[in-house]
């Protein structure tokens, strides 16, 4: 189990950028997150299906005049490849968090090649991609990706590494 | 499963009649006549550009499978704002998760149509999952919607107008395959994000 403590100040880096919408499809590296979104009735929070889903919501948020965030993992993140057009031709800020898998300490071979990958496809995407990999970085480095998502109306990507959310072990 | 020789829709007359805000009360931010409406990319863009274009309509050019989830981050974020996605069977089938996760969420003021051909028409016209046994109607009320409806008259169609600017409803409208002119709105997505957002006042940022 990850200690909480940093997603306790990555939630409140979040509820000071005013997000008020977050969509997510589950991972235990954001369980605090998830937990918190919900508890907090400021915030709609919307369980999705798959990733994607979670670009377009956060579309049609800025549309409506709110901030969203899309909570995954690495193993999504090609699941939202072309949805990321959207944001990037409308001109809309967009946000993720995003936790890895497949790089440090990675027990399951099926995670890897999309771990590996996630950077890159992010920014051949053209994703800005920022990187958290120890506790004291991450609500910083959160915060800062908000101010330029939403500032500049750009897509940003922050990467909680896998030594950060703790190396999945069964 | 529909026969192709069952539809006999003319698209362009079903979404204008959807669009009709005649008749309806304009007058308030809540009133029927005051629609949000998000389109999927392709024959429905054109259609509801073609029923009148106006600020207070987003037209897709891409993003398929998508409209859906827009139309609930817009009704989430507007929640005393009636907002109508109008979809097309492909763009649905592509986003068939977010049946479930819009019947989860339960936004009361999303109600999506489905302008079905049961054909991709932009590519070929090659027989969807519409045409081969899918039924749409039956897949948003496996899914948890409460009110799903089927048209395939224009009665029924009038029969929707009033319900899909009231009811969290998922209505599915079987169209003919037939083409029809293109009738292009504008293409630049930070153009209709923009007029959009300002149409209906939301703070820059």
């Amino acid at each position: 189990m990850t200690n909480p403590t940093w997603q306790a100040d990555v939630f409140a880096v979040l509820k000071r950028a005013r997000i008020a919408q977050v969509g997510y499809v589950p991972d235990a590296g954001h369980a605090h997150l998830i937990a918190a979104a919900h508890a907090d009735p400021e915030i709609s929070t919307t369980v999705l299906t798959t990733e994607e889903e979670g670009v377009a919501l956060a579309a049609g948020a800025w549309l409506g005049g709110q901030r969203a965030v899309l909570l995954m993992q690495s193993s999504g993140v090609g699941n939202c490849i072309n949805m990321l057009t959207l944001p990037i031709n409308c001109r809309m800020p967009f946000l993720t968090l995003v936790t890895m898998r497949g790089e440090w300490g990675e027990f399951n071979p099926w995670q890897v090649p999309m771990g590996a990958a996630t950077p890159a496809v992010l920014a051949a995407a053209g994703v800005h991609v920022q990187r958290a990999d120890r506790a004291d970085e991450a609500a910083e480095t959160v915060g800062a990706a908000a101010a330029m998502a939403f500032a500049s109306c750009v897509p940003v990507a922050v990467l909680f590494s896998q030594r950060l959310i703790g190396t999945k072990v069964f | 499963m529909i026969g192709r020789n069952d539809l006999t829709l003319d698209r362009r007359a079903v979404v204008a009649t959807l669009l009709d805000s005649s008749g309806l009360d304009s007058s308030g931010l809540n009133g029927p006549g005051d629609l949000l409406v998000v389109t999927s990319l392709g024959s429905t863009t054109y259609d509801a550009a073609a029923a009148g274009d106006r600020a207070q309509n987003f037209y897709l050019w891409g993003a398929m499978g998508g409209t859906a989830m827009i139309g609930l981050g817009l009704a989430l974020a507007q929640p005393h704002r009636r907002v109508l996605v109008l979809s097309g069977d492909g763009d649905m089938l592509m986003g068939l998760g977010s049946l479930a996760t819009i019947a989860a969420a339960r936004a009361p003021n999303l109600a999506i149509a489905v302008l079905d051909n049961a054909a991709f028409g932009e590519t070929g016209a090659q027989p969807s999952h519409t045409a081969l046994g899918t039924d749409l109607a039956a897949v948003a009320a496996a899914c948890g919607w409460g009110a799903t409806a089927t048209a395939s008259s224009m009665a029924e169609v009038a029969a929707l107008r009033p319900r899909l600017r009231s009811e969290p409803l998922f209505a599915v409208i079987r169209i003919s395959p037939a083409e029809v002119p293109r009738h292009l709105p504008p293409r630049d997505g930070a153009y209709l994000a923009d007029r959009f957002r300002r149409a209906l006042g939301v703070p820059e940022a």
